[in-house]
């Protein structure tokens, strides 16, 4: 085991890759000999060479359509998309090719290609460099849509993904690249160090995409959630006392609807939380799904606690961000209701 | 057998790293003053040789020559060079704030001064600029309110755009400054637009697109192109070449296989390529391109040469990336520098002024602060309600409702 940050573990990810399989090549805006804005990719040119790991024009739909392109070859390209906020140009590429190669061409072509980028406010980024925009993608049959919550997963998720024979997108909450935030801005920062989710194993090993993870056992509510939500969640449980279930989810699409029907079902009560805004966000799939095999059990309405319908705002983020004192305020009228 | 070796590809390098000397043998740079001005309604393909070239005329000694060094009003140059000084003021008192805490966020546009001011001033109330984040200077040389950049900088209950926006993306449409986004180069296109619709209307305005070297990747770049070569509107095409985009070198934007001037030729668009670091250049250059637009002549497309002396913003380190002194070594030298020269030698400015001046906008920029400071910093006097403003003309139901959620 050794100790990482998020940002080691999606490198260590992509090292082992790289060592392991000649097939794999990283590319991006300032990947190469620099290792990324946020260091992901730091050393891994030196070690693999500019034929393995590149710096690519500033053109997104550039940096996803020539990864199809190479994938279609019979690579599997890991790209970065520098932001999230930056990956709509690559929009088409990924909707219309990338998501679509195997079904129109009945398996002949396919695109196993894994689409990295940071995503998720908390960095006082304003509207640019802050968005979750993970349900445009989950809207998009042919693709899979994964986000982990810290180290442990972000290295298993990410081998999964760079294995996996259909394109991945691999959302980064940026705010847990260094430790795990639970939305008290106000406080010190953690760090992983000494954190269990920030003790890493040393080689290659695989978390599944598709299987969600309890993160707390609990009997009187189920949160749903992903990405940096999970520690504000753990914050509100702690905080409100509640007895709480945490279900990160860590893929969206697949999801592992057993997981969450099981958890529900139990607890008889439903919270979603995520960071993107609310209508027609991935809660809303939740939310339908749960009601369709869980109406029965609840015993009050599903709650959404998210991001508002609104930009991404710059000063205001921290009245923006769903927070432990919103959700704890959620989960606490939710207790009161029944 | 194969005839045929393995096949390769290439990942262009810059000249240098950091533990490299400085080197700038990639860069031509012609004597000022021997790069010919064609005439305004010259057939664009009889200047393809001005965009691989470069337009260049104040000379080492500070003299302006050749026949791009058309005279200009002394006013005009000297409140060109003062501007100048007030925007490198600017940016070294905002660099401060940042460091005390005070914003989240600055980007300098040190050493390119020169571009953004020189082309504003040969520019006419109402045409509006499509400005990237590295162009201050368009707002700094005009009667824009000092404390106002300071409070949207400052994101407090004075900033103009009620917090909702990154630190320097200001917007001033009395000002012919277009909402900056952070996206880059979504909207150089707009410019094209904006210029079309003013030709539809029969307006005077024209438009000026701005885009860096590295952004000249991006496909809007290319929309740009390829709409202002079809309907030829009155728009002045600009690309801020400053050699570096965050880590990458201009190279791998495919500087080094054409200049990103040269790219205009694929549309049959005129382009000139363009000393930025010479205020007199800029200024006379924009001229002849405004005045294309203005004539109905079409677009003109600029590279202007210069170098990111500055990193890319607070959050970079450029020593991680480039030689350490590459700044020092860069062959345009100053703008700043060049163009006091220049009125020194021609009598029009003194060391004396130019120490007075600098002393004089650093006066200005700190007591502009201090007032600023007064309405709040970091965010502070920002409303939670303005959160829902402006995402519509009139709120729907579900935000009022989400804005009472949040209790504002």
């Amino acid at each position: 085991m050794a100790e990482m940050t998020m940002i080691e573990a999606i490198r260590d990810a992509m090292d082992i890759k790289l060592g392991q399989d000649k097939d794999v090549v990283v590319f991006g805006e300032d990947v190469g000999y620099f290792g990324g804005v946020f260091r992901c990719t730091a050393g891994l040119q030196e070690k693999y060479g500019t034929n393995r790991v590149f710096d690519c024009p500033i053109n997104e739909s550039g940096i996803v359509g020539t990864g199809i392109g190479m994938a279609a070859y019979g690579l599997r390209p890991c790209v970065e998309v520098q932001f999230a906020d930056y990956i709509y140009p690559a929009y088409d590429q990924i909707v219309s090719e990338a998501a679509r190669l195997r079904y129109r061409s009945a398996g002949d072509f396919t695109a196993p290609i894994t689409i990295r980028t940071p995503c998720g406010g908390g960095i006082f980024g304003g509207q640019t460099h802050s968005q979750s925009p993970e349900a445009i993608f989950t809207h998009v049959s042919g693709l899979k849509t994964i986000m982990p919550s810290n180290p442990y997963d972000a290295k298993g998720m990410l081998i999964a993904a760079i294995e996996d024979d259909d394109p991945v997108l691999f959302l980064e909450p940026k705010r847990l690249y260094n430790g795990p935030f639970d939305g008290h801005h106000d406080r010190p920062a953690q760090s992983w160090a000494g954190h269990p989710m920030g003790e890493v194993p040393q080689g290659h090993y695989s978390v599944p995409i598709g299987k969600a993870a309890i993160r707390r056992e609990g009997q009187d509510v189920t949160i749903l959630a992903y990405g940096t939500m999970i520690f504000v969640a753990q914050a509100a449980v702690q905080e409100t006392g509640i007895d709480a279930e945490i279900v990160d989810l860590r893929s969206l699409l697949p999801l592992d609807i057993e997981t969450i029907v099981a958890s529900v079902k139990k607890t008889g009560r439903c919270m979603i939380v995520h960071e993107a805004t609310l209508t027609s966000g991935f809660g809303a799939e939740l939310a339908a799904q749960v009601q369709e095999r869980c109406f029965y059990h609840l015993e009050v309405p599903i709650e959404r606690v998210t991001g508002w319908d609104t930009p991404y705002p710059h000063a205001q983020e921290w009245d923006y961000f769903p927070g432990p004192k919103r959700v704890g305020k959620a989960l606490q009228t939710m207790m009161e209701a029944v | 057998m194969s005839d045929y070796g393995p096949l390769s590809f290439s990942v262009p390098e810059p000249a240098g790293r950091p533990g490299d000397e400085p080197d700038f043998s990639y860069l031509d740079v012609p004597k000022a003053g021997t790069v010919r001005k064609p005439k305004i309604d010259v057939d664009p393909r009889e200047i393809k040789d001005l965009a691989r070239t470069m337009i260049r005329v104040l000379n080492r000694d500070g003299e302006a020559v050749g026949q791009w060094a058309d005279p200009i009003e002394d006013d005009l140059v000297l409140h060109g060079l003062k501007s100048m000084v007030r925007t490198r003021a600017f940016d070294e008192r905002m660099m401060t704030l940042q460091r005390q805490g005070k914003t989240s966020f600055y980007m300098k546009c040190t050493g390119e001064e020169a571009i953004a001011v020189g082309q504003q001033l040969a520019l006419s109330k109402g045409d509006m600029n499509f400005p990237t984040y590295r162009q201050q200077g368009l707002l700094l040389c005009q009667d824009y309110p000092l404390e106002t950049m300071i409070c949207q900088i400052l994101s407090n209950a004075k900033d103009p755009l009620h917090g909702r926006q990154l630190p320097i993306m200001y917007s001033s449409k009395a000002h012919g400054f277009y909402t900056i986004s952070g996206n880059l180069g979504t909207q150089y296109i707009h410019a094209v637009g904006w210029a079309m619709a003013s030709a539809i209307k029969g307006d005077s305005k024209i438009a000026t697109a701005w885009i860096g070297d590295g952004s000249t990747a991006e496909n809007d770049f290319h929309a740009a192109l390829v709409n202002a070569s079809v309907y030829k509107p009155p728009v002045v095409l600009n690309i801020v070449n400053n050699q570096w985009a965050i880590s990458s070198f201009q190279g791998i934007a495919g500087g080094d296989a054409a200049t990103f001037a040269e790219r205009a030729h694929g549309y049959g668009i005129p382009s000139l390529r363009v000393d930025g670091n010479d205020f007199i250049a800029v200024y006379n250059v924009s001229k002849w391109a405004v005045e294309r637009a203005r004539r109905n002549l079409g677009p003109t497309l600029i590279e202007w040469v210069t170098y990111r002396v500055a990193p890319h913003s607070t959050s970079d380190d450029p020593s991680k990336y480039r030689p350490r002194k590459e700044s020092d070594a860069w062959p345009l030298g100053d703008p700043v520098l060049r163009l006091k020269n220049h009125l020194i030698r021609s009598g029009k400015w003194s060391d004396e002024r130019h120490i007075q001046a600098e002393a004089e906008y650093e006066e200005e920029v700190r007591a502009a602060t201090k007032e600023a400071e007064k309405y709040g910093v970091m965010g502070e006097g920002s409303s939670a309600r303005d959160i829902f403003e402006d995402v519509y003309k009139d709120m729907p139901p579900h935000l009022r409702e989400q804005r009472q959620k949040l209790g504002v």
